[in-house]
C-alpha cells in the first residue's frame, strides 16, 4: 500500500507542530489571523487547502470525520477530502453531525446544534474582512492593530444607500469578542448567529493566504450592523421541498426550463435525517 | 549526554503527539478543564505533562527558556536531544518552563506586538497541584464562569489587561495540564 508511505495524516510532524502552534495562538487571540507557512498539498488551491491541513494537524486515531461541502456530504470536494483522510490516517468517517468529533465545512454551519468537544473547520480563500476595501496587507494590518474599522461600516453604509439594505449576503463580517473584524469564510449570513457562543471549537484555515484563526467554544461574535438597519439573517422564504422543514438554509433547484423550481435544505444530514423520520415535504415522492 | 537523557521521548511520535494536542488544544480552548495525557517520561524536575507539551510542540524553530530548578544538565540535554530547540534567555523565548516563582517576574517574557500579538511566549508553569478550584475564571471558552487553582491572580490580570498582547499559559501537575489564555479574565474567588 502506498498509502503506509505517509505519515499519519498527510503532513510531517515538523509541519504539524508549525500549524498546532498557530492554531494554540489563534485561540488564544479569537479572530486575530495568525500567520502559518502553508504547505502545497495534494490539491489545488481554493479546495481547501487551508481546511486540509487544519484537520490534518488536529486529527489523531480515534476521530470521526465529517466533510462537508455547502451542506452536503456528497460533493465532489467533500468525498474527496473524506477519502484522503481516511487513507492517511485511517480514521472513521461519518455523514451524521451528532456523530462527528471533527467536520470540516466548506461555507456552512450545520443545521444540528454543536456540541461541546467537536470541532468545526472552516475552510477559507480570503481571511483579510478589510482585503477587498483595502488591498495592501501592512495596511490592514494597522487597521485591525489600531482596530480601525471605520472602512468596514462605510462599506455597509454605502450598501444601504445603493440598495436601501444591507445586501452583503455571505462572507458577512463580525467582531469577535469587542476586538477584531473577521471574516466568517463565505458562510451564508444566515449562519452568522451560530458563529456566536457555540458549544464546538471553531478553527479556521486559509491555505493560499496562509493565515489560521479560531473562535474558542462560547466566544461572543456580533455581526456588524447599524441600529436602524439591525442585522438580518436571511433565507429563501420557503419550506423545504423534500423534509417540509422551514427553519433551515435552503438551495434554489431549477428542475425544468419552463421556470420549475425546488427547494431544498442545503444540509444534506439534516435533511436526509428528518426524512427518515418520517417528514415530508411539497415535492416528496408519494409512499409505495 | 548521559544515556537517560535518550530515553524517555514519544515510542509512536505521529499519534501520541496528536493526542496530546489535542488535550492541549481543548484545555487552551477551555480554560478550567483539566487533561490527563501520557507518552513522556523526562528527568526530574519537569512533569510528565510538561514534556509531553515539549515533544509535542517544541521542535528546532522555537526557543526555549529553563527557568529555576529546571535549569539544570540533565534537562537541557533531554530537551535538546528529543527537540532539538536552542535554549535561550527568558526575553527571546517561545516556550518557558519552570515554577511560578523561578519564572516571575513575567515582564520578561516576550508578549507580541501590536500588530503581531501572535509573537509571544507560551509559559508552562509546574505547580504542585491542579484542581478546578480558586481563582474564578470568564472569557472566551468558558459557558458562565469556570474555576482553577492559580497560583496568583494579580500577574494574570496584569496579563489580560494587555489583551489582545500577553503570555499564554499552561499548568501542568504529574500528567495532568490544564490552559489558560490571555483572553481568559481572572477574579480572586
Amino acid at each position: 500500500m502506498t498509502d503506509q508511505a505517509y505519515n499519519f495524516a498527510y503532513l510531517d510532524e515538523q509541519t504539524k507542530r508549525m500549524i498546532r502552534r498557530a492554531i494554540l495562538k489563534g485561540v488564544a487571540v479569537p479572530g486575530y489571523q495568525v500567520p502559518f507557512a502553508s504547505r502545497e498539498m495534494p490539491m489545488p488551491y481554493g479546495w481547501g487547502t487551508g481546511g486540509v491541513q487544519v484537520t490534518s494537524a488536529c486529527l489523531m486515531p480515534e476521530d470521526c470525520l465529517k466533510v462537508i461541502d455547502q451542506g452536503a456530504d456528497d460533493t465532489t470536494n467533500a468525498v474527496s477530502i473524506r477519502k484522503f483522510f481516511q487513507r492517511t490516517a485511517g480514521v472513521q468517517v461519518t455523514e451524521a453531525t451528532a456523530e462527528a468529533s471533527v467536520i470540516q465545512t466548506r461555507h456552512r454551519i450545520p443545521e444540528t446544534p454543536l456540541r461541546e468537544g467537536q470541532i468545526l473547520v472552516y475552510q477559507v480563500p480570503i481571511p483579510e474582512p478589510l482585503r477587498f476595501l483595502e488591498p495592501r496587507e501592512t495596511e490592514t494590518r494597522k487597521m485591525h492593530e489600531l482596530e480601525e474599522y471605520g472602512l468596514m461600516h462605510v462599506k455597509l453604509y454605502e450598501d444601504i444607500a445603493r440598495h436601501g439594505q444591507i445586501a452583503t449576503s455571505y462572507a458577512y463580517p463580525v467582531k469577535v469578542e469587542g476586538r477584531y473584524v473577521m471574516d466568517p469564510s463565505p458562510i451564508p449570513k444566515f449562519d452568522n448567529p451560530k458563529l456566536s457562543d457555540n458549544a464546538a471549537l471553531q478553527l479556521f484555515g486559509a491555505g493560499r493566504e496562509q493565515r489560521i484563526y479560531a473562535l474558542p467554544p462560547y466566544t461572543q461574535v456580533v455581526s456588524l450592523d447599524f441600529d436602524d438597519h439591525p442585522f438580518e439573517a436571511g433565507k429563501a422564504p420557503h419550506d423545504c421541498d423534500l423534509c417540509g422543514a422551514g427553519e433551515s438554509y435552503l438551495d434554489e433547484v431549477i428542475v425544468d426550463d419552463a421556470g420549475g423550481r425546488m427547494f431544498v435544505c442545503s444540509d444534506t444530514d439534516f435533511c436526509a435525517s428528518r426524512q427518515a423520520v418520517g417528514h415530508r415535504g411539497r415535492l416528496s415522492p408519494e409512499e409505495v | 549526554m548521559t544515556p537517560e537523557a535518550l530515553t524517555g521521548g514519544f515510542a509512536d511520535a505521529p499519534v501520541q503527539a496528536a493526542r496530546a494536542f489535542r488535550a492541549a488544544l481543548d484545555a487552551l480552548s477551555r480554560p478550567g478543564v483539566i487533561h490527563t495525557v501520557a507518552g513522556a517520561t523526562p528527568p526530574a524536575p519537569l512533569s510528565v505533562a510538561a514534556g509531553v507539551l515539549l515533544l509535542t510542540l517544541a521542535d528546532a524553530t522555537t526557543p526555549v527558556h529553563l527557568a529555576g530548578d529546571h535549569d539544570c544538565p540533565a534537562l537541557r540535554d533531554w530537551i535538546t536531544f528529543h527537540t532539538g530547540a536552542p535554549l535561550v534567555d527568558a526575553p527571546s523565548a517561545a516556550f518557558a518552563i519552570g515554577r511560578w516563582g523561578a519564572l516571575a517576574p513575567l515582564s520578561r517574557f516576550a508578549i507580541g506586538t501590536p500588530d503581531y500579538p501572535d509573537r509571544s511566549a507560551t509559559l508552562i508553569v509546574e505547580v504542585d497541584d491542579l484542581s478546578a478550584t480558586g481563582a474564578h475564571l470568564a472569557g472566551p471558552g468558558i459557558k458562565d464562569h469556570a474555576h482553577l487553582s492559580l497560583p496568583e491572580v494579580a500577574a494574570f490580570r496584569a496579563n489580560r489587561a494587555l489583551f489582545p498582547q500577553g503570555c499564554d499559559f499552561y499548568l501542568t501537575c504529574a500528567d495532568r495540564l490544564a490552559g489558560l489564555p490571555r483572553s481568559t479574565i481572572v477574579e480572586a474567588c
